[in-house]
């Protein structure tokens, strides 16, 4: 049903029609009206036999999605920012352990100093924690994401963190086309677990695995990652064949023929990415956008055939790894290797700084005209670098 | 594309003027996205929000630079903040107040380019509360002809209830008229 309406909101009644049956979270800006929404609607007794659960952390709320799904239920929660560090701990043991659970990351900055504005530092820090990490471009992709996660999640066991920026989608009323319950029941039937936590069954999920094994079940999970790869893509078909749009999918090229650079970027920054693509093949420019849905595995074979024929590539960045430069240009790196193009990593909009179609366009002329530094910092304001101690 | 900035104090629904806004274009089938500075606001303090209408999807994401129209919840910001900053040749302001635009020293803008109105005393008298959002929301509908009266009156009764929603929808149609009528009388002197 087409609705105008704020993002935050749209996830929470897009997740309701998911029927969870737990949901436990910990409020932090700006992941709030998501489980606001969510609380509101358990209250009014919109979810039959879903409990709301309260806890007092990100630690907690980690801890209780984990138990909950052991036990059978579908489990959801969100966080943001140092929420989402907080959980760490967990988050290796719901994905070790095989745990289904689908989380919102409201993506913000990580402090100190305080920052509660939009960055993708926090889910990029924890990319290593095995959980699959999509994310969204616009609103409407953040709610059919969520569709799309739990499917993902409960077929191959493995948690799903769906990322939309916070602030910039969280807070942005636009118009959603919100699933329907029978849209929803149609794509995503009920959870079948692949072990659960009964006393009249009683069976052990977490026991201690020694060295002689330990690697065998880190080169599974990988394997299950591998799968995930080639699954993203056919859910994503089928997504389509049930809502009438498409969403989801590994990668996601846009006007990439005869591009002389393509720029790869990562959530909402693609709608302005996009616009300035037009502006500029408008002028005659060649230059084409990807943008990265699947983050968690890592496409690298998809990214390869799109980016082949490309001679230069600007990754834009919403965090980076200080001391080192671009989180997602390493691994693409490794992805591209022995390709004969330039490689470019922009860091942009890091704590919030908006980024213009007009700072986009100008990074893509200083590569077009290989004058484009191989890290630089977008719209970095050297007065203010210069009046720091 | 038709890109709008409001101006106000938190506390007096900055936020949801810009939503509004988006829902009535909504309910006349264009595509709308509004959204706010996302600052840590306090009440009192000068806050902004921002709309944008078009006939087509939008997916631009930067803060809205060049406003094709401005409004401004407190009269008071005048001197405080720039909120002219980035406004285009021909963009309109609409300012909530109950003074002149010699008062308000807005003579450098144009005439028709300017819409004074005491959105604050048409919500007290309307609705009874000091919220001057859907008074301004009708004066904008009636000074850019983007919106409709209808579409203004939607957007009202999708968020409120019963007698708010009523109060709120007499003086959105209050102003809408008023500045209406101010501007034919523009035209025929």
């Amino acid at each position: 049903m087409l609705r105008q309406i704020e993002g935050s909101q749209a996830v929470a009644e897009t997740v309701a029609r998911c029927r969870p049956q737990v949901i436990c979270a910990y409020p932090i800006s700006p992941q709030t009206h998501i489980v606001e929404g969510l609380s509101r609607l358990v209250k009014a007794g919109e979810l039959a036999g879903c409990e709301f659960v309260n806890v007092e952390s990100e630690f907690a709320a980690m801890s209780v999605a984990i138990g909950a799904v052991a036990a059978g239920a579908r489990t959801y929660t969100a966080t943001a920012s140092q929420g989402l560090l907080f959980m760490a701990e967990a988050l290796y043991n719901a994905s070790g352990l095989g745990l289904p659970i689908v989380m919102t990351v409201a993506n913000r900055a990580i402090g100190a100093p305080i920052n509660i504005w939009n960055d993708h530092s926090d889910a990029m820090s924890q990319r290593d924690s095995g959980w699959i990490q999509l994310y969204a471009e616009s609103n409407q992709d953040a709610v059919d994401l969520h569709v799309q996660a739990f499917r993902l999640a409960e077929e191959l066991s493995v948690p799903v963190m769906v990322c939309m920026d916070g602030f910039v989608l969280t807070h942005a009323y636009e118009r959603v086309d919100v699933p329907t319950r029978q849209q929803v029941d149609a794509y995503l039937p009920p959870f079948t677990p692949r072990q659960q936590l009964d006393p009249d069954a009683p069976l052990t999920i977490g026991a201690m695995v020694g060295p002689e094994a330990f690697t065998e079940v880190r080169y599974l999970a990988h394997q299950v990652q591998r799968q995930a790869l080639r699954r993203i893509p056919e859910l994503a078909a089928e997504f389509e064949t049930v809502f009438g749009r498409s969403a989801g999918g590994n990668v996601r090229p846009y006007r990439l023929a005869d591009a002389q650079t393509v720029v790869v970027a990562l959530g909402s920054v693609l709608g302005t990415l996009k616009d300035t693509v037009d502006e500029m093949r408008d002028d005659g420019i060649r230059v084409g956008a990807l943008g990265l849905t699947t983050f968690r595995p890592f496409p690298a074979e998809a990214l390869r055939e799109a980016l082949a024929p490309a001679p230069r590539v600007v990754v834009l960045e919403r965090a980076f790894s200080v001391g080192t430069g671009g989180i997602v240009s390493a691994d693409l790196d490794t992805a591209l290797t022995g390709l004969p193009q330039r490689r470019y990593t922009v860091v942009a909009g890091l704590g919030g700084r908006p980024v213009t179609k007009a700072s986009l366009r100008a990074v893509i002329e200083a590569a077009l005209a290989d004058e484009l530094a191989p890290m630089t910092f977008l719209d970095l304001h050297q007065s203010t670098v210069e009046a720091l101690p | 594309m038709f890109q709008i900035r409001i101006h106000g104090r938190g506390g007096q629904g900055v936020v949801t003027a810009a939503e509004l806004l988006s829902a009535a274009a909504f309910a006349s089938g264009r595509y709308a996205q509004a959204f706010p500075s996302f600052g840590s606001e306090r009440t009192g303090a000068p806050v902004v929000s921002y709309c944008r209408l078009s006939d087509a999807p939008i997916r631009l994401r930067e803060p809205v630079m060049h406003p094709d129209a401005i409004i401004v919840q407190d009269s008071t910001l005048l001197l405080q903040v720039d909120v002219f900053a980035g406004l285009t040749p021909d963009g309109t302001v609409l300012v909530n107040s109950r003074l002149t635009r010699a008062a308000l020293h807005l003579e450098r803008l144009a005439p028709d380019r300017v819409v004074i109105l005491p959105a604050t005393q048409l919500a007290l008298t309307h609705a009874g509360r000091p919220l001057p959002n859907a008074a301004l929301l009708g004066g904008f509908a009636a000074q850019t002809g983007l919106l409709s009266l209808d579409s203004v009156t939607r957007a009202i009764r999708d968020r409120f209830r019963g007698g708010v929603a009523d109060g709120n929808v007499a003086a959105a149609t209050d102003a809408y008229h008023r500045v209406l009528s101010r501007a034919k009388e523009q035209v025929d002197a």
